[in-house]
């Protein structure tokens, strides 16, 4: 049962019953939706921009435990971030989460997380879902985001 | 195969009545391995099944010994081949309860034959003002065929409800059919709910109005006996992969004056008499529909399939299987956290469910990791998911081979994702 407790870590139980940032932000600048066409899941990304820093963002969404803490945890990660610094941070994650780079080998803070999923491909999307939406948000691509 | 006749010490002959799921459990090799350090507990056979030996030899011994093409060739091997692969047709035949080995169309699978159907059979006939009536528990490849002849024809898609407990609301499927309906296609028994439809009833149903009718039987197949001259339909589909046979193959069942009447469904070899650049002469059915060399071990694959099932019969199969389902759902129901969805009193060993607080694709990792294979998704039934309100559920499907200990494995797998969400 270890690498289950690996996988499912208590801040991503935490986060999935509790998520931050969580429901529509009102009259959002930038907003992109997210689907997961293989397991249904949705997410929807809102954020307003304060010249090219992430002054607000939210979520919404319905989605497995890898997908809402994923979501949760990235909009705290993202808030006061700029655009760049959000797409490098994207890029950093995607690499631990898909096992190009090693844990650790940037300082990824509480999205370390979700290391876990390397062990498992199928759950990969899950873990990405929202971060694919967000760069959907910061570039005002209004085609639905999918997985496939 | 287990011994399904003993002799008892007295020197009379014994009928067993029960399923020797000991000895079916032997012939299956997939079974009898760990996953995540635990012995696995296989129940996803609703999306595919494993393997008996007995198919594994017959298709090691049809590609080693009996192996060329088929239906062309006069050499011995050829010969063999031939005689293999029709020989497969007729096992087919008496599986299903069709009258003549040439009702049996040999396909990929179920979404094949019901692709076959709809292009060789619904397009040229329907039009403007026509309609095809499904219902609203169809899997997708029962549900998309027929959107893409409604597109092509501008016939409408008619749909029957289904209420809470997952079963057709017969009254409105009746009453949505008339002499506009010209098609209708049904499941036998659904993958997502595991409700046994009353298709003879619907049968009789579509053939007062003058409709023709499809039963897809993917998942009926490995559960019971169907004979199609019992329910009575037009055409009817399966997929060898589902009833322990080979991936790849599968059969259409189609009454012969209806396949004699259809046009062919793809071009190619082994579909023609005589062709040249004027005019081709189509064969007869049901080669007129297998354009092309055939999955021909894979049918012979799927024969072996057939005559395991048949050899251990259906009845105790049956018998077994609807011991575990009463079992699985009394335990799983017992959970206050669990939600079965598609309680239908007629139903097949499927049960799919939520829990309260696990999302199901979390409770399908965690039952993994504990060696319980389920499926969590939406079963490529997705209008299913949208009637009952939730974006997928976990399935337990169980086949003959499962036992009452895989029932109780996945119980505890089950209170485990309990323990850790809610």
């Amino acid at each position: 049962m270890s690498d289950l407790k690996s996988l499912y870590q208590e801040i991503i139980l935490e986060h999935y019953r509790k998520p931050r940032n969580f429901g529509p932000l009102e009259d959002a600048e930038h907003e992109a939706a997210g689907h997961n066409p293989l397991c249904g899941d949705r997410v929807k990304i809102f954020l307003n921009l304060d010249a090219d820093r992430v002054s607000d963002i939210r979520f919404e969404g319905a989605g497995c435990a890898i997908s809402t803490a994923s979501a949760s945890l990235m909009t705290e990660a993202i808030k006061g971030k700029t655009v760049n610094e959000a797409k490098e941070l994207f890029g950093h994650f995607r690499d631990m989460v898909t096992g190009l780079s090693d844990v650790g080998a940037q300082d990824l803070g509480k999205l370390e997380a979700l290391a876990g999923v390397r062990e498992l491909p199928v759950r990969v999307k899950c873990a990405t879902l929202a971060w694919h939406t967000l760069q959907a948000a910061l570039v005002d691509n209004s085609d639905p985001v999918s997985t496939e | 195969m287990s011994a399904e006749v003993s002799v008892d010490t007295a020197g009379s002959v014994v009928t067993e009545s029960h399923l020797d799921v000991e000895a079916v459990r032997r012939d299956f090799p997939a079974l009898h391995q760990e996953i995540h350090g635990h012995p696995l507990v296989y129940l996803d056979n609703a999306a595919s099944a494993q393997k008996p030996q007995a198919v594994i030899d017959a298709m090691v011994r049809g590609y080693s010994l009996n192996y060329s093409n088929v239906h062309r060739g006069v050499h011995t091997l050829s010969q063999r081949a031939t005689d293999d692969y029709e020989k497969a047709r007729s096992v087919t035949r008496a599986f299903l309860g069709a009258q003549k080995d040439d009702e049996i169309v040999f396909v990929r699978g179920t979404t094949e034959a019901i692709n076959l159907v709809a292009w060789s059979y619904a397009r040229p006939r329907l039009q403007e003002g026509d309609e095809i009536l499904i219902t609203h528990m169809e899997h997708h490849s029962n549900i998309v065929p027929w959107q893409l002849v409604c597109e092509a024809t501008g016939a409408k898609l008619v749909v029957a409800p289904i209420d809470d407990q997952g079963r057709v609301d017969m009254e409105a499927f009746r009453s949505l059919l008339s002499e506009r309906t010209k098609m209708v296609s049904v499941v036998h028994i659904s993958n997502a709910l595991g409700t046994i439809n009353p298709v003879r009833e619907m049968t009789e149903a579509a053939h007062a109005v003058g409709a023709k009718i499809l039963v897809d039987g993917a998942q009926a197949a490995p559960h019971g006996a169907v004979d199609v001259q019992d329910i009575g339909c037009d055409f009817y589909a399966v997929s060898s992969h589902k009833l322990f046979g080979p991936t790849g193959i599968g059969a259409l069942y189609g009454r012969y004056e209806l396949l004699e009447s259809m046009d062919p469904y793809q071009g190619g070899g082994e579909m023609i008499l005589y062709v040249s650049f004027e005019k081709t002469e189509f064969n007869v059915a049901p080669h007129k529909f297998e354009a092309g060399t055939p999955n021909i071990v894979g049918a012979v694959g799927m024969a072996a399939a057939m005559t395991y099932l048949t050899e251990l019969g259906f009845d105790k199969i049956a018998a077994h299987e609807a011991d575990l389902l009463a079992y699985a759902q009394e335990q799983l129901g017992a959970i206050p956290q669990v939600k079965i969805v598609g309680t239908s009193e007629h139903k097949a060993s499927v049960v799919s469910f939520t829990i309260d607080g696990a999302h199901p694709h979390d409770i399908g990792t965690i039952l993994d990791h504990q060696g319980v294979a389920v499926r969590a998704g939406h079963h490529c039934a997705q209008p299913i998911m949208d009637r009952f309100g939730i974006p997928a559920t976990a399935r337990a499907s169980f086949a003959l081979y499962n036992t009452r200990e895989d029932v109780d494995r996945l119980v505890s797998a089950v209170n485990k994702v309990i323990e850790m969400f809610c």
